[in-house]
Order: C-alpha cells, then sequence, then structure tokens
C-alpha cells in the first residue's frame, strides 16, 4: 500500500465507525429514554401505551394497600391529578406516604393503572426528588418541609 | 485554635501554588536555575501545608469538635472511630479538600521521582500541576470552608449519612481520587510538552508510569464503588449508569486509551499528538466529574441554577483548563513533529483501533450523561437516560474491541500479518467455542447471547495467555528452556496478558449475571421455606438488636442444600437515631464465585415480611476482573524500563538550550 492508500483506509475505517456510533446514538435516545412526567401533565400527553415513563410525585397518604405480599398498589399524586401505580417488588427504605416518589414503568392499554417496575425514594428523608419538586412549584404546590440539596 | 492554623495552612497553600505556578515557568524562560530548582520545593511544601490542613480537619472529626459547622453537619459522638475518620470526605467540603490533597500528593510525587527529568520539563510540569492546585484551593477557600466555626457550639452533631457508614465507602472516594486526579500529571505533562514544543518519545516513557498508577487505582475505586453499591445498598445491582458513576468510567475509558496510545509513542514515536490530545481529554473528563458530582447539577439544572456558587466556580475552572488546554493544543500541535507511518493490519494500528473503539464509547457515555441536562436547560423536557440506552450504544460499540484484543499483541509493529495471528489464536476462539457448547449443554439450552458472551470471555482469556506463552516458546522449546523464557520476559509483557485476562474474567462475570440470575420477591411467614440456586432458604424469624448509633430488625436465614444445612444468613433493616433513616443490610453469602443475597421489605400484619432473594451466578468474577486488571497495571509498574527511563543528554545543555529558544 502506498502512503496515501495507508492514510486513507485508517481515516475511512474511522469516520465509519464514528458514523456508526452516531446513528446507533441517535437511535437508542428515540428508542430507550424515559421522559418524565407528573400526574397532571398526563391528561395533556399523548402517550402511547406501552412507552416507558418515569412518574413523579406525591404518594398520596392513605393510599398504599399490599396485595398478596409483594405486590403494592399506591397513587401518585400533584394535587391535580392522581394516578393508581401497582408494583411487585420491595419498596425502597424511604417510600412513605405523603413523601415524593419516582416510579418507572409504563401505562398498560387502557391506561388508568400505571404498572411500575423500578421505584425510587432517594437515600435522604429529607429528598424530595428535584424533579418532582420542580414540577409541583410549577403546579403552585407548595411544599412542607425543608428541602435537601445534596 | 488549631482549626484555624488549619485554614491558615490551607491559605499558605494557595501562597505557595501561586509561586509554584509562577516562578518555575520564568525560570525556565530566563535560564533561572534557582527559579527551575524552586518548583520542587515548592512542590513538597504545598503537599506539607494541606496534609497538615487535611490533618486538622481529621483531628476535629476524630474529637468530634462540633464547633466546627463541617463536623457538627456530618458526624456523632457515638460514630464509630474510623466512620468519625472516614466522615472527613462523606461530604462536600471534606471531600474537597482530600482531592486537593491527592493532587498536591501527586505533585510531590513528580518533584521526589522525576529525577530522571530534564529540569525544565519537570519544572513545567510542576507549574501545570500548581495552577490546578491554585484554582482548587481558592475553590475550597471561597466556597467550600471546611473550617467554618458554629457559635455557639452545639452538643451533638447531625451524624453522617447512614449508607456512607461503611467501610466500602470509608476507602471508596481516596481510591477514586488517586484515580482520576492521578491523571492530572498526565495532563500537566502534556501542557508541559507543548508550552516547550518539543514531544518525543522519552515524553511517553516518562508519562506512562503516571497513567498506569491512575489507572490502576482508578479501576480499585470503581470496582470498590461498584461493589459498595450491591451490597449496601440492598437493590443488588452493582452498576447503575448512574451520572455520578459515568462521572468516574469515563476518565477510566479515556485512561485506557491513553495507556495503549502512548505505548505506540514510545515504541514508535507515532500518534503524538493523539497522545498529547488523549491526555488532556482524559484530565479534562475527570474535572468534568468533579463539577458533575459537586455542582449539583445532577439532581437538577434548577438546583444548580438557585445555588450557584459552588457550580459556577467549578465551570469556570473547567472551562478555563479544558478550553485553555485545547487552544494550546490547536495552536501548538501543528508544530510538533508527527511520527512514523504503519500499515493498518499492524500492532499500532490494533492500537488505532483500541482508541478508536474506547474513545467513541467514552463519547457516547459523555453524550447520554450530558444530554438530559442539556435538554431540560434547553426545553424543559425532563428525562432519563438509563441501562436500556447505555447497553444499546456503549454494549454494542465495545464488541468488536473485545474480539479485537488479543489480536493486538500477537501482531508485530508496523506491519502485521493478520493471517497469522489468527492461526494462533485458533487455541482460543476453540476453547471459547467449547466453554460455550459445555454451558449450553449444562444449563440445558439458555439465551444463546449469554453463551456466546461467556465464550467470549474465555476466548479473551486464553487468548491474553497465547501471547505470553508463545513468546516463551511453550510447546516448541523443551520445558526448562521454556520457563526460563518465560520468567525472562518484560514485566509489561505479563501487565498485559493479566489486564486483558481480567477483563475476560469481568465480562464473564457481567454476562452470567445478567443473564442467570434469579431474583424472588415474595412474603415469608417464620418456617416458610424458598429455594434459589439450588439451595433451600428457610427463613426462622426476626430479632431486634442495637449497635452504637443504630437499632435493627435481623431477619435469620437457614440454608440448607439436599436438606443438609449449609449456613445461616442474617438480613437485616437498620434505623439510625440520629436522622431517623432506615437503611437495608442485605444479607451475602458466598458460595464460590457465586452468591446468595437476601434483603427484606417491609413487614406485613400477621408475623409475615416480605423478602427479595438473588442467586447471583459468578457475580464475584466482575469485581475479581478488575483485581486482576490492576494486577496487571501492578506488574507493568514494575516494569524495569519505567523505572529506568529514557537515556537523555547532560541536564544543563537542555537548561541551556531552553533558556535560548
Amino acid at each position: 500500500m502506498t502512503r496515501k492508500q495507508k492514510r486513507l483506509a485508517i481515516i475511512g475505517g474511522g469516520v465509519g465507525f464514528l458514523t456508526a456510533a452516531v446513528l446507533l446514538v441517535m437511535f437508542a435516545f428515540s428508542q430507550a429514554v424515559a421522559y418524565f412526567y407528573v400526574p397532571g401533565d398526563l391528561a395533556k400527553a399523548d402517550l402511547a401505551p406501552g412507552t416507558r415513563i418515569r412518574l413523579g410525585g406525591l404518594v398520596e397518604a392513605g393510599s398504599v394497600k399490599r396485595g398478596d405480599g409483594k405486590t403494592v398498589t399506591f397513587s401518585v399524586t400533584d394535587t391535580l391529578a392522581t394516578v393508581p401505580v401497582t408494583y411487585s417488588g420491595i419498596l425502597p427504605d424511604l417510600f412513605r406516604e405523603g413523601q415524593g416518589v419516582v416510579a418507572e414503568g409504563s401505562f398498560a392499554a387502557g391506561r388508568s393503572v400505571f404498572v411500575a417496575d423500578t421505584v425510587l425514594a432517594k437515600h435522604d428523608e429529607t429528598y424530595m426528588p428535584k424533579d418532582v419538586a420542580d414540577r409541583l412549584k410549577a403546579q403552585g404546590v407548595t411544599l412542607g418541609g425543608k428541602e435537601n440539596i445534596q | 485554635m488549631i482549626i484555624e492554623l488549619g485554614h491558615y495552612a490551607l491559605v499558605l497553600a494557595l501562597a505557595t501554588a501561586l509561586i509554584q505556578s509562577v516562578l518555575p515557568l520564568l525560570g525556565v524562560r530566563r535560564g533561572d536555575r534557582a527559579l527551575v530548582e524552586l518548583a520542587g520545593s515548592a512542590a513538597i511544601v504545598s503537599f506539607l501545608l494541606v496534609a497538615f490542613s487535611f490533618a486538622v480537619l481529621t483531628f476535629a472529626y476524630v474529637t468530634s469538635d462540633f464547633s466546627v459547622r463541617n463536623v457538627w453537619e456530618n458526624s456523632h459522638s457515638l460514630k464509630p472511630l474510623v466512620y468519625k475518620i472516614s466522615g472527613v470526605w462523606g461530604n462536600h467540603e471534606g471531600s474537597m479538600l482530600l482531592w486537593l490533597l491527592i493532587l498536591v500528593f501527586f505533585s510531590a510525587l513528580v518533584a521526589g521521582f522525576g529525577r530522571n527529568l530534564p529540569e525544565t520539563l519537570k519544572a513545567n510540569v510542576l507549574a501545570v500541576q500548581a495552577w490546578i492546585a491554585a484554582a482548587f484551593t481558592l475553590f475550597i477557600l471561597l466556597t467550600s470552608n471546611p473550617f467554618a466555626r458554629l457559635v455557639p457550639a452545639p452538643g451533638e452533631g447531625r451524624d453522617l449519612n447512614p449508607v456512607l457508614q461503611d467501610i466500602g465507602l470509608a476507602i471508596h472516594p481516596p481510591l477514586l481520587y488517586l484515580g482520576y486526579v492521578g491523571f492530572s500529571v498526565c495532563f500537566s505533562f502534556a501542557i508541559a510538552a507543548l508550552i516547550e514544543g518539543r514531544i518525543d518519545a522519552a515524553w511517553a516513557r516518562w508519562v506512562r508510569p503516571w497513567a498506569l498508577t491512575a489507572w490502576t487505582f482508578l479501576t480499585a475505586g470503581i470496582a470498590m464503588g461498584s461493589y459498595w453499591a450491591y451490597y449496601e445498598l440492598g437493590w443488588g445491582g452493582w452498576w447503575f449508569w448512574d451520572p455520578v458513576e459515568n462521572a468516574s468510567f469515563m476518565p477510566w475509558l479515556a485512561g485506557t486509551a491513553l495507556l495503549h496510545s502512548a505505548l505506540v509513542m514510545e515504541k514508535r514515536e507515532a500518534l503524538k499528538i493523539w497522545t498529547v490530545l488523549l491526555a488532556i481529554l482524559t484530565f479534562s473528563l475527570s474535572l468534568l466529574g468533579t463539577f458533575l458530582v459537586r455542582s449539583g447539577v445532577l439532581t437538577s439544572v434548577h438546583a444548580f441554577a438557585t445555588d450557584p456558587t459552588r457550580g459556577v466556580f467549578i465551570l469556570v475552572i473547567l472551562i478555563v483548563f479544558i478550553g485553555g488546554a485545547l487552544s494550546l493544543f490547536a495552536f501548538r500541535a501543528s508544530h510538533l513533529k508527527s511520527g512514523g507511518l504503519f500499515a493498518p493490519i499492524s500492532r499500532e494500528g490494533a492500537l488505532v483501533l483500541n482508541n478508536l473503539i474506547l474513545t467513541t464509547a467514552t463519547a457516547t457515555v459523555l453524550t447520554g450523561t450530558l444530554y438530559p441536562l442539556v435538554l431540560e436547560a434547553l426545553t424543559g423536557d425532563k428525562i432519563s437516560v438509563g441501562a436500556p440506552f447505555f447497553n444499546m450504544t456503549f454494549g454494542l460499540l465495545m464488541l468488536p474491541l473485545l474480539f479485537a484484543v488479543p489480536f493486538g499483541p500477537l501482531l508485530a509493529w508496523k506491519r502485521g500479518d493478520l493471517l497469522a495471528a489468527a492461526q494462533r489464536l485458533f487455541a482460543a476462539v476453540g476453547a471459547g467455542l467449547l466453554f460455550a457448547a459445555a454451558v449450553y449443554y449444562a444449563r440445558n439450552g439458555g439465551p444463546v447471547l449469554a453463551v456466546l458472551g461467556i465464550g467470549l470471555g474465555v476466548y479473551l482469556i486464553v487468548g491474553s495467555i497465547t501471547d505470553v506463552a508463545l513468546r516463551s516458546g511453550l510447546g516448541k522449546a523443551a520445558g526448562r528452556v521454556a520457563l526460563r523464557r518465560f520468567l525472562g520476559l518484560p514485566r509489561s509483557a505479563y501487565g498485559t496478558a493479566l489486564a486483558h485476562i481480567g477483563l475476560g474474567v469481568t465480562l464473564i462475570g457481567i454476562v452470567a449475571v445478567t443473564a442467570y440470575e434469579t431474583e424472588t420477591v415474595l412474603e415469608m411467614k417464620p418456617g416458610m421455606l424458598v429455594d434459589a440456586g439450588g439451595y433451600s432458604i428457610r427463613f426462622d424469624g426476626m430479632r431486634q438488636g442495637r449497635g452504637p448509633n443504630y437499632t435493627e430488625d435481623t431477619g435469620h436465614f437457614t440454608v440448607s442444600r439436599g436438606g443438609v444445612k449449609v449456613t445461616e444468613i442474617w438480613s437485616s433493616k437498620r434505623l439510625y437515631s440520629a436522622r431517623r433513616m432506615p437503611t437495608t443490610e442485605a444479607g451475602i453469602r458466598t458460595f464460590g464465585l457465586s452468591q446468595l443475597y437476601v434483603s427484606l421489605g417491609d413487614e406485613i400484619t400477621g408475623g409475615g415480611i416480605v423478602v427479595r432473594i438473588w442467586w447471583k451466578p459468578l457475580i464475584l468474577c466482575i469485581w475479581g476482573g478488575a483485581l486482576v486488571m490492576m494486577a496487571g497495571g501492578i506488574v507493568s509498574l514494575s516494569d524495569r524500563r519505567l523505572r529506568v527511563g529514557a537515556p537523555s543528554r547532560a541536564r544543563t545543555a537542555r537548561l541551556a538550550a531552553g533558556a535560548a529558544e
């Protein structure tokens, strides 16, 4: 191979690989990310059944019910709207009624009950997921208690 | 009083850093020997001052001096001593001080061990280190002072976040920082080379040990952090693609690329400009990680905007250093002579492929980490980019690299023979396929991808051994000759083989856990039995207990196999009194390389409790592989070539030449 060909081979290979990577990333962004919603947004959002989203809000007081041991149902609210959620598994240590929560999952066809496969309530007891706090504030809900940034 | 001395020492450290950042550069320009030599002593003084400051803060923690705000916020008099000490870096201010301590520690190491460096280069390197040190000292003093006092002093502290009260997290941050702050030395070498406008194979030889050291620590830090998350959070996961994890993983990926490209530069004088750029990028990613973790921008762009002092300060540091370095690079890179050419199929070509894939993979991780932040800042939409995204992009992109790894060492420099290399790898490919078939048979089928993944891991391991075996003439030469040849191989050859074997081991662990783990969530009452991983687990009941600063409910489980009791597992939920915060202490038992993992959920009326039981096959391979990689780093670091350094002309001649420029 001449000098020029060698260089071309290396540059060509590199550009090809990079192009593949960019396409892959773009495809993954269209497929594999979850948007964040609070219950009040859902009416406006036009979600196809089965779309993965993150649902954030407060766990409605008195809504937590245990089914056959591992299945739990509760409601997530932002005071404007309330969404019933079912989850099979162990709830995080800091999951409590009246506290902030983020559930990841999707609506089954028919769109009334949110089926979560992950429930997050972060490490700190004063922690309100910031996503939730921002959205709630934007909707005019004032939050009691101090907020913790970390 | 002692607290104020600690604070004062930090101010003095700033002054020293400022001196160190200017005078040596001046000395090099003017050929003033005294100024050039000042760099080394300033670096050591700087280290002593910061070390004293750090010791003072540690002292305040150990003696529970709650008149110091930082101690009050993060400590408690009843906390065990080891967590009082680890509490020093279990918070923002203290961890920044640790960051700084490690930075000046590395400067002092360069000053101490860099005897075979040309003096001008050493002075320039130390000056660049001092720029970074000055910026971060200023950051600590202005925005994150750990020595601020509280008047009147409270009687009791607020305790450290309980999930941080763990031995894993006590040693995780120092290891991690030794890794990603260690790359500052490579950065400084790159900048120094750009300032001098001259760069050669010797430069790569000087940089490689630092890159190796940092890489080894970073590997340890990441593995430690992953293991901590696995056993302490009680979720049974070992990697979450969380932005905080990505922040340490990106410098690791770039650093791995740097190690390989520096090799090409050292041996063949090629890829010079690229290596310098990588050195800059690697530490830039470390700085970016520091920004992401320390500015609060991750929890929310809004949180960042409402309390911007710290974030903006680090952002400015980030922009100045990365922007400055890249501008200098753009300005100077064309002056650097580029090195030898090589055929696409050659050792160099293989290392270029390694670099291409690693940097692209780094870029995808970076995109996935930053995209949500950018999107939220621009449109207000909030998204979460998690495992599905990274598996799809990072996972797929890394795949060709895993196939290519064993080929690299088997190809010759300049012009390699792919066919010959492939022939030598027959044994490795065969072993991989055989193993995959065995797994497929043993598991009665199972996911084909998982089986192939495990086969790929075996191929990586055998392929890495192949190189060492062939070089020692195993099978061709007589046993004794082969052994002597094997022992005579340079340590870096073992290092390479070990690091690549480690990669294979980790891969096997990841694939096995992902494909074959079983998870059972159920409500258990005392006396109930459940099966996992071929073991039978009986729940015996709950028991209450108390530790120094918590109370706990512990579930007791008996593990048996074929009716014979094997072991017991205790799994508990703790409530830490000072913060009224519950944590889960998972019960974990190791069987060979696999683990049973039991974590408790809520108690249910009627004496039952929700229990989550995982069987994690071969999970220890994940971290075991990281240990093997580290061993590779350490063995490679002990190579004679790196200690001896490249031959150089008389130093004074260089100094004079530097001044004349």
